[in-house]
């Protein structure tokens, strides 16, 4: 199975330790990565702007990878989302993928055109193509006794109409299976869906931890051992700034924040430190312990 | 009081996403969906799309609250009447850009992608770290996003904007 990463700037910029978790267990897995110098912003930041430019943005990667014979793996929920949507409107639309292809050439810049490739978030790879009943014959350490509370993101389920498989956005399924795979108890809660708040960051952080605190405030009443989650941006608003957050209500969370790669990487067996576990804002040194680690 | 401009709304209509805006019949499930109307109440879907059917353009256009939205597609999913209200609010920021208003940080993360091609530099420093870490050396961009900015007029829209 062989994949071109797309890390995205976030991962490259702020989640190293998601990139080191995901490469250890794609390894496990014989997942190939195969990197593209020519890979950039995929686009998500200028949507809002303007669409013209997210779109070339989106598809100059896309044909990146399609010259290549390529599938596009990616890591975070917001590059899924954006390469998605450009990918389907090019697939379903041949006459503006040649016009762009075309455009760019005018432009100096050259790709071939390829077969379509897919877009697929690695959290879909190893549900979908690896699957958990693989995963679980190689699970070597069960993770029991821990409750672990799955954040899913907006953008790995939404918009449903832009994915293959789309799961019902108000009852997904997908990450609470890969937790309990590896022994570990995904919790229910009332704020499990709930937006990160990451999109409006940039305009007004007031307002974009407002929008944390709900999730934050149910999880640390109650005993659940680490919240889990698979996209760099949800990541910077639950670990990066949880501290922030704490000190502006006058609260203490004191929640660690995992990518789901580094809860699986440990149940496969994986070292700690190769996992980045050492690097995630808030301390896992607890929950370590109690994993026995 | 604002002059209405009447073709407002089939301005936001040609934009990318904003087609079905006309299907609305104002249920108000996209404002009852909405995690930011949750915390501020000044920030209502429904209401938004009656000020675009109703032709309140420049009050639309120029105010903050179009920048509010999360992107979180709740209330796409739910909106009985299939509008992409997500994919609206684009247009219609999409439209407030082109009349010259769009917040600093986004001004900002142009300029970052302009120059290193992602939303953070890479530099010698980070890839000896990330080689230290076991991980493969990110390679400088290759200035595609700052040509395709260039082509598609993005930088003179932003310039325009910066000169009012
Ligand atoms: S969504 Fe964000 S992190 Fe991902 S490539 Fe685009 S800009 Fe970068
Ligand atoms: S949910 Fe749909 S139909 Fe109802 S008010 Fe919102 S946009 Fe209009
Ligand atoms: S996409 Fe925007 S308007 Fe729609 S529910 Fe989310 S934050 Fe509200």
């Amino acid at each position: 199975m062989k994949y071109a990463l797309y890390p995205g700037c976030t991962v490259l910029g702020r989640g190293r330790n998601y990139e080191m978790a995901a490469r250890e267990v794609a390894k496990a897995f014989g997942i190939e990565f195969v990197e593209l110098d020519d890979f950039e912003c995929c686009g998500f930041p200028v949507k809002s702007v303007n669409y013209e430019t997210f779109m070339m943005m989106g598809a100059r990667n896309i044909f990146a990878a399609e010259e290549k014979g390529l599938d596009i793996c990616t890591l975070c929920s917001a590059c899924t989302g954006s390469l998605t949507e450009v990918n389907k409107h090019l697939i379903e639309h041949f006459d503006e993928k040649t016009r762009i292809i075309a455009r760019l050439k005018r432009n100096g810049i050259n790709y071939r055109m390829g077969r379509d490739i897919t877009i697929k978030h690695f959290t879909k790879i190893l549900y979908e193509d690896i699957g958990v009943s693989e995963i679980e014959e190689q699970i070597e350490k069960k993770l029991s006794n821990l409750n672990i509370a799955a954040h899913y993101g907006c953008h790995y389920l939404k918009p449903t109409d832009i994915y293959d498989n789309p799961e019902d956005p108000e009852n997904p399924h997908s990450l609470d299976e890969l937790i309990m795979v590896t022994g570990a108890n995904s919790v229910d809660y009332n704020e499990k869906m709930r937006c990160c708040g990451a999109g409006v960051l940039a305009i007004s952080e007031d307002l974009a931890y407002s929008i944390v605190r709900p999730k934050l405030q149910e999880l640390s009443k109650n005993s659940v051992d680490a919240m889990v989650l698979h996209c760099p941006f949800c990541s910077v608003m639950y670990d990066d700034n949880q501290k922030k957050i704490e000190q502006k209500f006058e609260e203490k969370y004191n929640l660690p924040v995992l990518y789901y790669p580094q809860l699986l990487g440990l149940a496969l067996g994986i070292d700690a430190k190769l996992l980045g576990l050492r690097m995630n804002r808030v301390s896992t040194r607890a929950f370590l312990e109690k994993v026995g680690i | 009081m604002e002059k209405l401009s009447p073709k407002f709304k089939y301005e936001v209509a040609q934009e990318p996403g904003g087609e079905d805006i006309k299907l609305c019949f104002a249920c108000g499930i996209c404002t009852a969906s909405c995690p930011i109307r949750e915390i501020d109440e000044g920030y209502n879907p429904r209401r938004i799309i009656r000020m675009v059917l109703l032709g309140m353009k420049q009050r639309v256009l120029s105010s903050d609250f179009i920048w509010f939205c999360s992107s979180c597609y709740a209330c796409t999913e739910r909106c009985p009447q299939g509008v992409r209200f997500t994919d609206v609010m684009n247009a219609i920021k999409n439209l407030a850009v082109k009349q010259g208003y769009i917040p600093a940080s986004f001004t900002q993360q142009i300029d970052i992608l302009k120059r290193f091609g992602r939303l953070y530099e890479i530099d010698e420093f980070d890839n000896k770290k990330r080689v230290g870490f076991g991980l493969p050396r990110v390679e400088k961009a290759k200035g595609f996003t700052n040509k395709i900015m260039v082509l598609t007029e993005l930088d003179e829209i932003i310039l325009r904007n910066n000169e009012k």
